[in-house]
């Protein structure tokens, strides 16, 4: 996968994982209050990055600096240097950040007056893609990628919202893949989705993970147990450790990570 | 009913405060049910001496003759009709305007001024804007607006003529600002209660304000157009303001330029001349002609409000 034909490192069998998303002193605001203090992160790619902490501790507002959804709150600002592939988000289009940096939010949001095909394509159409055939192409691709194809292939007329809520947050989940993101951002995709489909949208994530660079915001740490390669634990706006998930859920270098992931605040 | 009072006495006597206001509530909302029957009724015994001799042909029929006591109504309803439609084709893009921009684009410093402003429109009294309509606005459509339209569209049978100044397309625009404010704060309603999570998922898409917009938009169009509904409407029964512009002339014409006349302005009009019973009975018959047809639009546009309105306080399920 070259998107957008950017050249990539030739990959190893075992290879190490180049910095995709690297976050740089972010202190974010909305108007006086701040929500995060420099929190300084990098994100590898073709990894699952794991965002776990309390309620209110910034890791929302931290997933959507990423992708520049943070600026659209009225009164909001950020300062600190995020970059992708090395070239500072805010020095290019928003648009643009947001075509490569994909995003699947909490609560199921398809479009309530488009069929199930339209929701697929509807970033399509703001890329002013319009052929009829490869639209076609790429809507089966994406909900097969979002395991939908199934469930959905005779019925891609019906309303986005005639399906049930796992379904419709894997149609989201398809329709961000369509516009071939090269990141892509979730904000506790599964937290009101029942058990099954929750473990739907985990095998997902592991299938997605073999071309995509994810960051999951989750509550549950199972979940970022099972999902994640790396780990980053936020508490009142500030980074408190980042490192292998399999460390932080382990032998966590700091207590308060201890203390969070065996339950025991939070 | 019994063990409640024994465990909870006191819930008993808010109970029957409930009851009385619900029950009182239900006998205002039936009594205006009965009311509009009744007027229906009464209307419809008053103009048998219409229905008898003409029938359903005094809908399509296009003379008016008192003196030979021979009557039509279609030159009334057309008149109606055309005026209140080309006053919707006028106010309906304008207003998504204004809505977009007091909903989506305006700060709040601009945003209050322009909505009052907007909502001040609909207070003005109709005979108002009949009478600036009348010694602004017609002079203004005679001297430009119409010699415009003829000499880039004169190909068109709609703006051929000679331009009078009252007519059809004065009633059309002086409709369409009075419908304008209804339009506009219905529509900026209706896309101010666009979840924000709509607007979101467009915008982290890649979509363009103006794209995102348009999602905003189409969800909210069951609510405006029941808005639209709502100002055809108005713009039916209006009466006023189109008296004193259209014309006033019992005429079908192709041309927009041409005067015509609507059911409420005839009924103004007219209705102190009606010396015969023939006559009245008429005009009671166009009266409930124009009752009906402004019901059923009504009715049609609030169930399409509430439709969108419950749809946005339950979430999309
Ligand atoms: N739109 C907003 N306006 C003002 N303050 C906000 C806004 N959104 C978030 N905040 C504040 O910013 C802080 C971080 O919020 P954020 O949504 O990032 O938390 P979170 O970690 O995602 O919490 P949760 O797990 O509940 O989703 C909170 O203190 C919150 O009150
Ligand atoms: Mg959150």
């Amino acid at each position: 996968m070259t998107p957008h034909g950017r050249v990539e490192p030739a990959q190893a069998d075992h290879p190490a994982r180049q910095p995709r998303i690297v976050a740089e002193k972010v202190n974010a605001y909305f108007g006086t209050t701040q929500a995060l203090y420099d929190v300084s992160l990098t994100m590898l790619d073709r990894s699952v990055t794991a965002i776990i902490g309390p309620s209110g501790c910034g890791k929302s507002t931290f997933l959507r600096s990423i992708n520049r959804m943070h600026e659209i709150v009225p009164g909001s600002r950020m300062t600190g240097r995020i970059l992708l592939d090395g070239e500072d988000i805010h020095a290019m289009d928003a648009v643009l950040v947001r075509k490569r940096i994909g995003m699947v939010f909490q609560k199921p949001n398809p479009f309530p007056t488009m069929s199930i095909r339209d929701n697929v394509s509807a970033g399509l159409t703001f890329g002013g893609v319009r052929n009829r055939t490869v639209v076609a192409e790429i809507v089966e691709k994406s909900l097969r990628q979002a395991a939908l194809w199934d469930e959905v292939k005779d019925s891609l007329d019906n309303s986005g919202v005639s399906l049930s809520g796992g379904q419709q947050q894997r149609l989201c989940i398809a329709r961000a893949l369509a516009v071939s993101p090269e990141v892509l951002l979730m904000d506790e995709p599964a937290s009101a989705l029942d058990p099954i489909s929750t473990a739907k949208i985990e095998e997902l994530i592991y299938e997605l993970k073999r071309t995509y660079t994810i960051v999951i915001v989750t509550h549950n740490m199972q979940q970022a147990a099972r999902v994640s390669d790396q780990t980053a634990f936020f508490y009142m706006g500030r980074l408190v450790e980042f490192d292998d998930t399999k460390k932080i859920f382990t032998a966590p270098a700091k207590k308060q990570t201890e203390d969070y992931v065996t339950g025991r605040f939070g | 009913m019994t063990d409640n009072r024994q465990h909870r006495p006191q819930t008993r006597s808010l109970n029957i405060g409930d009851e009385l206001f619900k029950n009182l509530t239900r006998f205002f909302a039936a009594l205006i049910l009965v009311l509009v029957v009744l007027m229906a009724y009464e209307m419809a015994v008053q103009s048998r001496l219409t229905w008898n001799k003409f029938g359903l042909s005094f809908l399509v029929r296009s003379v008016w003759d008192p003196v030979q006591e021979n009557y039509g109504a279609l030159p009334f309803i057309y008149g109606t009709l055309v005026s209140s439609f080309l006053a919707l084709l006028i106010a309906l893009p304008l207003s998504i305007g204004i809505a977009v921009f007091l909903s989506e684009l305006a700060p709040p410093w601009l945003e209050r001024p322009v909505s009052f402003f907007v909502e001040l429109l609909a207070g003005i009294p109709s005979i108002v804007y009949g009478i600036w309509g009348f010694f602004v606005m017609v002079p203004w459509i005679r001297s430009a607006v119409e010699p415009a339209l003829s000499s880039a569209l004169g190909s068109l049978p709609l703006f051929r003529g000679a331009p009078y100044g009252v007519g059809m397309l004065s009633a059309g625009i002086i409709l369409s600002i009075m419908i304008l404010p209804i339009i506009a704060s219905i529509s900026r309603d209706v896309l101010r209660a666009v979840p924000r999570a709509q607007k979101e998922a467009a915008l982290a898409l890649g979509s363009t304000r103006w794209e995102a917009t348009r999602i905003a938009i189409s969800y909210a169009r069951s609510g405006i157009l029941g808005g639209a509904i709502l100002g055809l409407g108005r713009a039916l029964g209006e009466t006023m303001a189109v008296t004193m512009v259209i014309g006033n002339r019992p005429t079908i014409s192709a041309s927009l330029f041409e005067p015509g006349y609507t059911m409420a302005s005839v009924l103004a009009n007219e209705f102190t001349e009606a010396t015969s019973d023939m006559y009245l009975s008429v005009l009671i018959e166009i009266a409930l002609v124009l009752f009906i047809i402004t019901i059923v639009v009504n009715s049609f546009a609030r169930l399409l409000v509430w439709t969108v309105t419950r749809r946005s306080t339950q979430g999309h399920t």
